[in-house]
């Protein structure tokens, strides 16, 4: 069925490839290389974005030790709510974890790189607990049995037997997070200061502030490289490490004190640490001058701080845009991704060819993906900058391979003697696909529409370059808002985002019940 | 000497052991058996310090470990399946308890060697353990508790799952290791044959 693919492709061919060739095109322009890369302060850039990564990473893995083995391992009351407690940040938009830190964090930590690894932190911890957690489950723990037997200390069994048999997974936990946090965009731009920029955040303060859109485009290259020698490094330490564990995953009910103790105490203080900064973040939304008040809530829809006193953005407005924007992403994705999950379902060598250029705008930068949007359609004949749907296309370019992730495995699993027996009952090719086809991919489609949605709520990086005045997304609006100086604007802030957690944490409520989760969480 | 005295465990308010008692005199080979289900598993954690027992004492030529956690003991456990670590080779397993002592690379290799000999693995150091068959595992996992001297093996099914041949060999070359060896070991096991053919005394531990 080539024919379905023709869309998909189209597609990413115009607003993907383009571009990117386009971003390319301006880089290998004579001198505009050396330009760029020698301004000063730009080593101070690169480093800044490789140990700012390097320590996150280290330090998530360390946090996230704990409560990976504690829910990989014991059944108790209340798992559920745990674990929903450290997956829901990962699902938040950066801007509403940068939100939520400002809220948590002393004045004095605003605009440190401390800020911004913690926050990190508390982002990424629930890959080390999904990735490193199905990875402790299947460590029998017989093993760990006889390394005592053998006269190992508790210390010496953690780094001679756990921590080894455990490094595929470390290893693949360590390697998401700090492609997450290499790439940070929101949560630097809101906690990190001046002083504090990733390679993502100085693209975008060329582009946008500077007018250096040359620079820009030579460090996005420069990123996406570092990238790939990242992606590629890993692969090859993954393999290495690679150790064969049998066995089903043995998950029990704390026995002895110790145990129990254990187990309370380690999800007890993951729930608190998740769920404090998003509890500060909406109380703080209802505090000015002191007192408990829903000032900042009701003032939501106007645009005036005091009379005469313009706030230039309309946040109440914010709302609906990014609503608006939502809905038009999540039908663009569902319906590309599905023609494209059918093409790849049906195709053998040229699907597979699809599958890969739909997964490519997930290891871009969003913010490599809105320059290269924003610089290539903007001369005639195709000048589209001024039009609204550019913003939900670029979120549905994103949001698009977690449809498709959702749906070809739904795909390949059904059986072909299925619409074979339903052919044989009389049934129309098209009557059996409705019938075969369709009902099964229905509920994990509700699931991966609504993570479309949610993607394109939280979308920071690439709307950044393509939005216009007058039509603000929450994320932009949110940002702009805190970036104010005054209690007021601080707590419409904290109110918009808090907004935009509840909205996504519905949505990802949503979709989770439908299993679409599983395919963004591995 | 290891003594036992009113081991009692309990898992809810199922009662798996009530007050039994067993001991094993030093160089003895000492085989317990009984039907599956009666908790001679749990007496061998027990022993080995993996469970804290609800009730008794455990003694160590008189001295009372019962409260000692067990990589303290100096007491080895043969598994069922064998339970390799799957992340070191063969000399990396049987060296492993000496490795914990902290003992010298050299001390380790010689006793390695010495040991891989007496089980019949000589010159299979660096083999992965994946590889190897269903009687090598188990002579691999035999070296490796017996590679830091235990003052008592235990040894729980260690010939469960072979075909008949493998087993009754395997049974022959395990009696001759642990007499040569002068080691003091418990074996648990659900065959009297077996048990006759490895042990100086047999116990039976039956249900209540």
């Amino acid at each position: 069925m080539p024919a379905l693919a023709t869309l998909p492709a189209a597609g990413l061919a115009l607003f993907f490839a383009f571009p990117l060739i386009t971003l390319l095109a301006r880089v290998v322009r004579p001198g505009s290389f050396a330009d760029a890369l020698d301004t000063p302060g730009l080593t101070h850039v690169v480093w800044f974005t490789l140990w700012q990564a390097a320590l996150s990473t280290v330090l998530t893995l360390v946090v996230g030790f704990a409560p990976a083995y504690v829910l990989a391992r014991y059944r108790f009351a209340g798992r559920r709510a745990v674990l929903a407690a450290v997956t829901v940040p990962f699902m938040l938009p950066t801007v509403v974890v940068g939100a939520a830190f400002l809220a948590l964090l002393p004045q004095s930590w605003h605009g440190t790189a401390r800020a911004v690894i913690v926050a990190h932190v508390f982002f990424n911890v629930a890959v080390v607990v999904r990735l490193l957690g199905s990875m402790w489950a299947v460590v029998p723990e017989q093993i760990t049995a006889a390394a005592r037997t053998l006269g190992a200390s508790p210390w010496q069994l953690l780094r001679h037997v756990v921590v080894p048999l455990l490094r595929p997974g470390l290893w693949a936990a360590g390697t998401v997070v700090f492609l997450f946090t290499f790439t940070s965009f929101g949560t630097v731009r809101l906690l990190g200061g001046p002083a504090n920029t990733t390679i993502e955040v100085e693209i975008a303060r060329r582009a946008t502030s500077l007018g250096d859109v040359d620079g820009a485009a030579v460090l996005s290259m420069v990123q996406f490289v570092l990238l790939a020698a990242v992606v590629w490094l890993s692969t090859r330490f993954q393999r290495k490490a690679a150790v064969q564990l049998a066995g089903a995953p043995t998950v029990r009910r704390a026995r002895t004190r110790g145990q129990r103790r254990l187990v309370r105490g380690v999800a007890g203080a993951t729930a608190v640490l998740m769920v404090a900064p998003l509890a500060v973040m909406v109380s703080r939304s209802l505090r000015l001058g002191g007192h408990w008040t829903l000032s900042a809530w009701r003032t939501l829809g106007r645009t005036e701080v005091r009379p005469g006193i313009g706030l230039g953005i309309d946040p109440l407005a914010s709302l609906f845009t990014s609503l608006r924007f939502a809905a038009v992403a999540a039908l663009i994705s569902v319906v590309v991704g599905t023609l494209a999950a059918l093409a790849i379902g049906s195709a053998r060598r040229h699907g597979r060819l699809l599958d890969i250029g739909l997964m490519l705008p997930l290891g871009t930068s969003a913010v490599t993906i809105g320059l290269g949007i924003l610089i290539t359609f903007d001369t005639a004949p195709i000048d589209w900058r001024a039009k609204w749907w550019l913003i939900p296309v670029g979120h549905a370019l994103v949001a698009t391979p977690f449809v498709v992730r959702a749906l070809v495995p739904v795909l390949r699993s059904i059986p072909a003697d299925q619409r074979a027996a339903a052919a044989v009952l009389g049934a129309s090719p098209w009557r059996a696909w409705c019938n075969v086809d369709v009902r099964r991919i229905a509920a994990p489609l509700v699931g991966a529409a609504g993570l479309a949605a949610a993607i394109s709520l939280g979308e920071f990086g690439a709307t950044t370059f393509l939005t216009r005045a007058g039509r603000e997304t929450m994320p932009i609006a949110i940002a702009r808002l805190l970036g104010r100086a005054g209690e007021v604007p601080r707590a419409q802030g904290f109110a918009l985002a808090t907004m935009l957690l509840s909205a996504t944490a519905a949505i990802a409520a949503i979709a989770d019940s439908r299993g679409a989760l599983d395919a963004r969480g591995a | 000497m290891l003594e036992a005295r009113d081991i009692t465990v309990r898992f809810g308010d199922r009662t798996v052991l009530d007050a039994t008692a067993i001991t094993v005199a030093d160089g003895e080979v000492v085989a317990l058996l009984g039907p599956s289900g009666v908790g001679k598993s749990t007496l061998l954690r027990v022993l080995a310090g993996l469970l804290v027992a609800d009730a008794g004492t455990v003694l160590l030529d008189g001295v009372d470990i019962t409260r000692l956690p067990s990589h303290r003991r100096n007491i080895g456990l043969v598994f069922q399946d064998e339970q390799l670590f799957p992340h070191l080779t063969v000399a990396g397993n049987v060296g492993f308890g000496l490795r914990m002592q902290g003992a010298p690379k050299a001390a380790i290799a010689e006793r390695v060697r010495e040991l891989l000999a007496l089980v019949g693995l000589a010159g299979f150091e660096a083999r992965r353990v994946n590889g190897l068959s269903g009687g090598e595992a188990k002579r691999v996992a035999l070296a490796r508790a017996l590679a830091p001297r235990p003052r008592v093996l235990l040894l729980d099914e260690p010939l469960t799952g072979l075909d008949r041949d493998l087993h009754d060999r395997l049974a022959g070359d395990l009696a001759a290791l642990l007499r040569t060896t002068g080691t003091t070991a418990l074996l648990v096991t659900h065959d009297r044959d077996e048990a006759t053919a490895i042990a100086d005394r047999t116990v039976i531990l039956i249900e209540r």
